[in-house]
Order: C-alpha cells, then structure tokens, then sequence
C-alpha cells in the first residue's frame, strides 16, 4: 500500500518536472524563432523592470548600509576595516544583488505573472487566444521570458550601485572611513571576473522566474482557489530554485 | 463541411463521448441540443482542436484538426470563430481593443480600416457607445454580444456558438439568435450552435442533433425532431419547448413517415 502511493508519487514528481522541462524548450524554441512580438516585450519589460526598480532600489540601499554596519563590526575586530569597500561591493556584486534582486522580483513580477497567465486560463482567454490563430506561447510566455532575461541584470546593476553608495554613506559619513580608502580599496580587490560572474547569475534568474512563474500560470488549476495556490507555489519554486541554482553556479564559477 | 467519425474522450474515469459521429455540411448551421453536463461543450473543442479525442477523428474542410501542425493548425483556426459560453474576452482590454485584438495581431489592415471594421461589426451587435467600458464594466448580455463582435470581425467560415444565450434575458437572447441568422444569411457560414432555446433555435438552423450520456441519438431536421418516437428525445423537446405531452404524440402520427430518431 505504502509501496504503491510512493510510486505514484515518484510517477507524478517526474511527469511534473518532465512538463516543466517541456515548457522550458518550447519558450526557447518560440524565443530563438520569429515572429517577435515586439511591442509585448517592450510592455513586459517596463512591467518587469522598470515598475520593479523603486523596490529594487529601496532594497539594494538597505542592503548596503547593513553590510556596512555588520562588515565594519567584523572587519574592525582584526584591524582591517580598511577594507569595508571590496567586502561590501564583493558581497554585493558576487551574491546579495543578484540574488536578493532576483527573490524581489520573483515577490513583485513574478506571482503577477502566473496569476494573470492562470486567469487568462480557466477563463478560457487562452483558448481564446488560440482560436484566433494565434500561439499563446509567443503572445504570452515569450515575451515575459526575452524581458525577464533583459531586465534582471539591468536591476542587479542598480541594486548594487545603490547598495554600495549605501555602504559609502554608513562606512564613510557615519563611521568615518576614509573616501579614498573605501573606493580606492574597491578598485583593488574587485575583478572584472567578479562582475561577470554576478551578470552570469543574474541572467539565469532572469530567465528562471518567468520560466517557473509562467509555467505555473499556464498549469493553473480551477477557480480563485487553484489560482492562489499556483502563485503562492510559483513564489515559493521559483525562491527555492533561485537559491539552489546560485549553490550550483557559486561552486561552477567559485 | 465538419466531420466527426467515432467520437471518444474521457476525463479521467468519467466517459463523456461514446463514438459520436456528425456530419455538417457547407453553410449549413447545426443545433446540437441535450442535458447539461452531457459533452455538447466537448464536442465544440474537439472541433476547434482545444481537445483531442481518445479516439476517432475530427475533420473540417477535409483536413484532420489533429493531423496538422502548429502553423497549419493556426491557418486553420483563423477561419473559425468561436463565441465562448463565458464569452472569453480579454479583462485587460476594453469593448473596442477586444474586438479589433484578432484583426490588430492577424491581419495587416492599417488602423484606420480595423477601426471602421469594428464599429461597424459593434453597430450590428448594438453595441454602439460601449467601446469604451472595460469587460467588468458591463453586462452579461452585453459581454456575450462582444465576443459574438469579436468572433464575427474576422468574417469567418466555420462559427461555433456555446451557449450564446444563457443566462440572458429573452429580449436580448432574441436579439442575439436573430443575429446570427441575419449574418449567416450574409455571410453562409458553416457552424453549429448549442442552445437550449429550441423554439427559436430551430428557426434558425437546418438540422439538428441530440446528444444523450455521450451518444447522439437524433440527427435530422427541426421538424422531424418532433417526430422521433426516441422516449429520451420525445421528453427533452417537450420540456424545453413547454409543449403539453399531447402536442408530441400529435405532431408524431402527423410526421411519422418521415421520422427519424
């Protein structure tokens, strides 16, 4: 008995995650293929991106000024409080901004997405959308997708511009670090590498939340009820795959 | 012309069509009546290619819907029309930008013809003055009339009508039968309705099929229907006319050579 709920459970995880692969290829496939539709990417792109940069920059602007604080403190204990300017911008650009901008978006952008991908469904706006000869991928999926993969490092780059600035007004007006010192230190210690691996990371989440966001819109089950749970387990996957994913590229790119 | 062979689908344990075949001719319109929950919906999708059947196949102009490919598919669908019971329109929209949607992303007409196109398809719904209100804004008739707007902009070849005038008070349920005789008369499209407003259904259609527990038990015309010595189809219709149980047995020794059923 026990046997048989566990291989039913197995089957239905791997149908599941099979589906999720699925979509993944058909969103590449109709994202790599014309037609574009352009004035859609340009919508999605000022809803993902542009609407989401206040939260991004309120965010980023705390996160730095507590990096600031806590890296102070730390580095204070061992004489090397020289070197708050890398430490907040190494933390920054290599994990905090990618990832915290990611995790703000997937709250703002993303729960948006699948509740409108999900209503459109069991309304039947869908199939609507079909019968006018039109492929709901490239009308609705694609789109948000090509927007997701553009916007998040556009994001990530305010949030640690502002999150260093952040760390320059605790570390450098409140602590009294010197100017030079915190910037000049910066220059120093951070890599071109550094920066790239931060711009790796954030296009992948770019493209991962409107993945996982649209495919749980697209999969919705009935009524109000179904819609609540596919964005409340859109907003959950997606932070969890968001984390996993940067343990795999953290140890890949370390 | 729309052709069924050997209908069969399920959901899950429940077996909605049991081997439905059905036949519609070219320009002809089509009432597919029966009880509620009993695959008419069903039948519609498989049509227009949203569901695939478990077995059997669906052919419209002679093309297998589910022999063809995503482009073919969508060609294909361009020239169909469907006026969903829920009506389907698109929330974010409003009345106007729902119906010129279909012509802004499948046609090549400039701005000025679309426009001119949809106020013209929203003159003969009646919904002249309403382009601006957004789908909550406006009645149940109202929504209905718009997507029957929308389905009718693309002047299509094949229309297919769930339910267009449930939940709508008789006025404006005549207002919308009629018009889709009138723009059938205009148009000759092919279609098949699903309506339980038999006596102005029949009015307006040339056969008509009865769908029972997923098994068409009556094809014919309006008035051979009428006829049937089938005790399901006999009940149905003297319900859903409001006949006296009289009036069928009547119409049934004056038609019975040519029943069917």
């Amino acid at each position: 008995m026990y046997l048989r709920t566990l291989g039913a459970l197995s089957l239905m995880s791997l149908r599941r995650t099979g589906r999720l692969g699925l979509f993944l290829v058909r969103t590449f496939f109709f994202a790599v293929t014309p037609p574009l539709k352009f004035s859609h990417l340009l919508k999605q792109i000022q809803f993902i991106g542009f609407q989401s940069a206040p939260v991004i920059f309120l965010t980023g602007a705390f996160t730095g000024m507590v990096l600031g604080f806590q890296g102070y403190y730390t580095l204070n204990r061992f004489g090397s409080a020289a070197l708050l300017g890398p430490m907040v911008a190494l933390s920054l650009i290599k994990e905090l901004g990618p990832v915290l901008s990611a995790l703000m978006v997937t709250g703002r952008a993303g729960s948006a997405m699948t509740a409108e991908i999900g209503i459109m469904r069991f309304t039947e706006q869908i199939d609507a959308i079909k019968l006018m000869g039109l492929n709901p991928f490239r009308y609705l999926v694609v789109p948000k997708f090509l927007a997701g993969i553009l916007a998040l490092p556009l994001l990530t780059a305010i949030f640690n511009v502002v999150g260093i600035f952040g760390g320059y007004l605790v570390g450098v007006k409140l602590l009294g670090i010197g100017e030079g010192t915190y910037f000049g230190e910066m220059s120093n210690h951070v890599s071109l590498k550094d920066i790239v691996q931060g711009i790796y990371k954030s296009l992948s989440f770019g493209a991962l939340i409107p993945w996982v966001c649209c495919y749980k819109g697209y999969y919705v089950g009935f009524g109000a009820e179904g819609v609540s749970k596919a964005t409340t387990q859109a907003v959950v996957l997606s932070s969890v795959l968001i984390l996993f994913w940067d343990y795999i590229l953290t140890s890949a790119l370390f | 012309m729309i052709q069924m062979e050997n209908l069969y689908k399920s959901f899950e344990n429940l077996e909605v069509l049991k081997g439905v075949s059905l036949r519609v001719e070219k320009g002809e319109i089509l009432a597919l009546i029966g009880g509620s929950g009993h695959g008419k919906t069903v039948i519609l999708k498989h049509v227009a290619g949203l569901m695939k059947p478990d077995q059997g196949r669906v052919c419209v102009d002679g093309k297998d819907v589910y022999g063809l490919r995503g482009d073919e598919l969508e060609r294909l669908r361009s020239h169909l029309g469907f006026l969903f019971q829920s009506g389907a329109l698109f929330s974010s929209l409003n009345v106007f930008d729902n119906v010129a949607f279909p012509l802004r992303e499948n046609t090549h007409l400039a701005e000025r013809e679309i426009k001119e196109k949809v106020l013209n398809v929203l003159e003969q719904v009646g919904l002249r003055g309403a382009e601006d209100k957004y789908p909550a804004q406006i009645s149940g008739g109202m929504i209905k009339r718009t997507a029957l707007a929308r389905a009718l902009v693309r002047n299509p070849e094949i229309m297919l009508f769930d339910e267009p005038t449930t939940g709508l008070d008789p006025v404006i349920a005549h207002t919308i039968l009629d018009l889709i005789k009138s723009i059938h008369k205009d148009l000759g499209f092919t279609g098949i309705i699903v309506s339980h407003e038999l006596s102005r259904v029949f009015q307006i259609v040339q056969k008509v099929a009865m769908l029972h527990d997923g098994v068409i038990l009556f094809v014919g015309k309006p008035e051979e229907i009428m006829a049937s010595r089938d005790p399901v189809v006999r009940q149905f219709v003297t319900e859903a006319l409001r006949l006296p149980p009289s009036a069928m047995g009547i119409v049934d020794q004056e038609k019975k050579p040519h029943g069917k059923g």
